[in-house]
This record gives C-alpha cells, structure tokens and sequence, in this order.
C-alpha cells in the first residue's frame, strides 16, 4: 500500500506538487499520467526518497518514508535514462546491485528475455541506449519487489523489447505486484493500466478507471479525453484572466 | 558505503585516466631523479610540481566524475541505502583510485632508485602525504561544489576558479598585502592565511621535513620560527586533515536535504 497525504513540494519558487492526496491499495497497474511539468517525477521522487517533500506524509506498505531506506527493499525503480559507470560490464553492475541490496535474485529468465547474454561481458559504455535501458529493466525486475514503479520505461527500446516489457508487466500484476507508472504513451496505458491518476498543475485532477474516464470526457480513446481535459483546462484559465 | 565504495574503485581503477595519471608521475619522478641523481633535489621538484597538479586533477575528476554517474546515483538512491553513504563510497572511490595512481607513479622509480631504507626515505614519504592530503582535500571540494549546483558549466567554472584562487592568485594575494603592511607585525596574518589555504599547508608540510630554510619562504620561516620544525609539521598536518573533514562534512550535510 502506498498512502501520500497532502503532499507539497516546490523547486524554487516553482510549486510544483500542491497537496497531493493518493492511495494506491489494491494491487495492480496504476497509471500516473499528466502533461510535461505536472510533478509525476517529483511524486515517484518523493515516494523513492530522492526528492525531500516541503510537507505532508508518505508511506510505503505503513513505513514513514522520511529520513528511512529500509523500505526501498520492497520496492524495484525503473528510471527514464539508464547511465552506469562506464567501466564495468553488464554483469558486474548485476552483481554489484544485487550485492547491494543483499538479496537474492533472478536475473536469468530476464537477461534471457531480453536478450541480453552476447552483452554481459561487454563494458556499459560501449552498448547502445536501448540496450542499457534493457540491463535497467533486468535490474529492477529481479528482485521479485513487491512495489515496482517506473518511470517513462519504454525510452529507447524497439518493438520486440517492448512486446516483452508489456508481457513482463502483465505477468508481474497476475502476480500480486503493485505497479506504478507513468508514461506519455496513451496506447500503453489502454494497454495495461487498471488505474489511471491524472495530474494537473500539482494536484490530482482525477483517480479512477479507464471507463470513468470515458465517461466523462465522452471520449473513447484516451489520447483524446485528456487532449480534452487539457484543453478545456486552458479555456477556463482564459476566462478567468480574461 | 564500503559496497560502493568497492564498485567505484574499481570502474575507475581500470579508465584510461587512471593509467595517463599513473604514467605522467612515473615519467616525471624517473626523469627528475635520473637526471639531477640528487633525492633531496628530486623531491624539491616533484612538489612543485604535485601542489600544482594534484589539486588540479583532483578538482577536474572530482566534479567531472560527479556530473558523469549522477544517472548512477539516482539508480543507487532507489535501493536501500543511506543516500550519505553513496556519496562518501563514491567519494572515497575516486581519491582512493587517484591517489593509487600518484603513490604507484611516484613510489616505483623511488623504488627502483633505492629509496627504501635511504636516510632519504621520511623525506619521500612525506611528499607522499603532502599530495595524498590535498588529492583528498580537492576531490571533496570539487564534490562539495558540484553538489551545490545542478548546473554543470557553473559547477565546472567555480572549481577551476576555487583551484586557480588556491594555487596561483592566494600567493600573489598574500604577497601583496605583506608588501603594503610591512610596517606591521604580520607573523599572526601570515600565520591565519597560510592555515586557511591548503596548498600552502602542503608545501610547508614538505619544507619542515626538508629543512631547507632558503626554500621555506616567509610564511614557512614564520611557520618555523613559531611553532618549531616537529611541532610545526604536527600542525600543519592536523590543519592539513582538518581541509579535508570541513569539506567532506559540508558535502554531506548538503546531500541530507538533497533533491536528486
């Protein structure tokens, strides 16, 4: 369970998250979408620990996040790039995360999946970026967490790693996980998400299924109900300074 | 921190930059003592050359190495471990690995010269410590700098500028400022401004232990005159090490509150 109360954070004078309320119970993929600049990072940040919150509460499986690291044992990061040290080969940045975390895990199937055995021995910094990207998705998915989030994860890949990432995900909510992600690829959110959260200028503007969704926007494709949403946002705020 | 530690020392143990570092000392110590076939002068020389350089390499690699694995670190703050032990694993990995190649440039001629066991030897190995204290001290500025700011041209300028202040413009400085109030008494002034710079700490380190006063100068005759050669040299060092806890502190308090 991941509970976020009133959660505020700005970058300067830039309000970026302005009270954010978000309780994510049941297990399955929720998506967090919203327009560039709406503080999807700064909510994933804040719930990794990355980004230090001005105010309000956050816990994971009922740990205060605050000032704590034990609790990322329970969770596996995707990040948007994926850069390692240079000189170290696939399967040592493996070994050392695996190391790290002082767990036990199975890459196998994964790098299998993925791939990614002609790379292991090969330095990070001679693979391309998909291929990086491919040894970040082996690195969060090995450890069997039970929260997984991630954060724009079809960056850089082609079409059969991405056919293997969404089959992956898939398997991992018949699993039990509990799966955040964001993206701006609306067909894979139809694609997958069981909850959608959209953020608007810091708050969250709505939380509910792809039909509810639907139904208020009278869109069927979602691509078009939150182009709606966006516009009809600006409109309003033109009325109002006009 | 003894994990990350392990993982960056050795992805920077084996970059082409350890090796160049490596081999300039190593050409450098091997021409300098073959050429004056003197220790004492060998070592004269290979300190002004190390309090110029090692600050140097230390302020480039120190912000260039955090700029370049701040994707790393934001992949290492997702797994369960103190973000404060990141950074000094981090931290301790690039001196660690700097430092290994200056001992191992410096030490092998030294060696194979016959330094081991020469009345010349306490000589060496404090020029030794004099660049192992300031790689230590400049990697933690550099840190200290780039963590400060996001911007990455910004953070560049500002460590060269903090390395040219402390390595060339401090001196001029000094000089000047004894120069127009020489009418004073200046032993406490010259006293305060060398401890607050740690270049000069390390070239005074490596003069006492030389004793050769025509080459101490006037803050290290004063240095001398004060505080006398051995309790002089304790000093030093103990502000040597001081210029490296202020800044790794400092840096470490920054990445408690630290958005990445």
């Amino acid at each position: 369970m991941i509970t976020i109360k009133a959660l505020k954070k700005s970058f300067g004078s830039n309000q970026v998250l302005k009270g954010v309320d978000l309780e994510v119970t049941e297990a399955g993929i929720c998506a967090v979408l919203g327009p560039n600049g709406s503080g999807k990072t700064t909510i994933i940040k804040s719930i990794l620990g990355m980004v230090i919150p001005d105010s309000g509460e956050l816990s994971v499986a009922n740990q205060n996040v605050k000032g704590q690291w034990g609790y990322r044992k329970l969770i596996g990061y995707l990040p948007q790039i994926a850069r390692f040290p240079e000189n170290l080969t696939v399967l040592e940045v493996i070994k050392m995360v695996k190391d790290i975390r002082g767990e036990v895990a199975d890459e196998q199937p994964l790098i299998a999946r993925f791939g990614l055995e002609p790379f292991l021995n090969s330095r990070l910094r001679n693979l391309s970026g998909g291929t990086r990207q491919k040894v970040n998705i082996v690195l969060c998915f090995m450890f069997d967490a039970q929260y997984i989030i991630l954060d724009e994860p079809t960056a850089g890949l082609d079409p059969v790693a991405l056919i293997s990432l969404k089959s992956l995900i898939n398997e991992e909510r018949d699993r039990g996980k509990m799966i955040l992600l964001t993206t701006h690829i609306m067909d894979l959110v139809e694609e997958l998400a069981d909850e959608i959260v959209f953020l608007l200028e810091g708050k969250i503007f709505f939380k509910g299924s792809l039909t509810d969704m639907r139904e208020m926007t009278g869109e069927i494709k979602l691509e078009r109900s939150i182009a709606k949403i966006l516009t009809r946002n600006t409109q309003q705020e033109a009325q109002v300074t006009a | 921190m003894f994990k990350i530690f392990k993982y960056s020392f050795f992805d920077l143990v084996r970059s082409r930059w350890s090796l160049i570092y490596f081999l300039f000392f190593a050409i450098t110590a091997t021409a300098l003592l073959y050429l004056s076939n003197d220790v004492g002068r060998a070592v004269t020389s290979l300190m002004n050359v190390i309090i110029i350089l090692c600050p140097l390499i230390g302020t480039m690699f120190g912000v260039m190495y955090y700029y370049n694995s701040r994707e790393f670190v934001e992949l290492l703050l997702a797994q369960p471990i103190k973000r404060q032990s990141i950074l000094m694993g981090q931290y301790l990995g690039l001196t660690v690995s700097l430092f290994l190649s200056f001992l191992l440039g410096l030490g092998l001629p030294f060696i194979f010269y016959g330094i081991i066991g020469s009345t010349s030897m306490s000589n060496f190995i404090v020029l030794l410590l004099a660049g192992g204290l300031l790689t230590f001290t400049f990697v933690a500025l550099a840190f200290l700098i780039a963590i400060n700011n996001e911007n990455k041209i910004k953070g560049f300028s500002l460590a060269i500028i903090v390395w040219l202040f402390l390595a060339v413009l401090y001196d001029g400085l000094f000089l000047l400022s004894l120069f127009m109030f020489e009418e004073y008494p200046l032993d406490k002034f010259s006293l305060i401004m060398t401890v607050l710079n740690p270049i000069d700490l390390s070239r005074i380190l490596v003069m006492l232990q030389l004793d050769v006063s025509a080459m101490l100068g006037y803050t290290g005759a004063v240095f001398n005159k004060f505080f006398g050669t051995s309790q002089g040299f304790i000093i030093s060092l103990i502000c040597g090490l001081l210029w490296i806890f202020a800044p790794v502190g400092l840096m470490l308090r920054v990445a408690r509150r630290k958005d990445f």
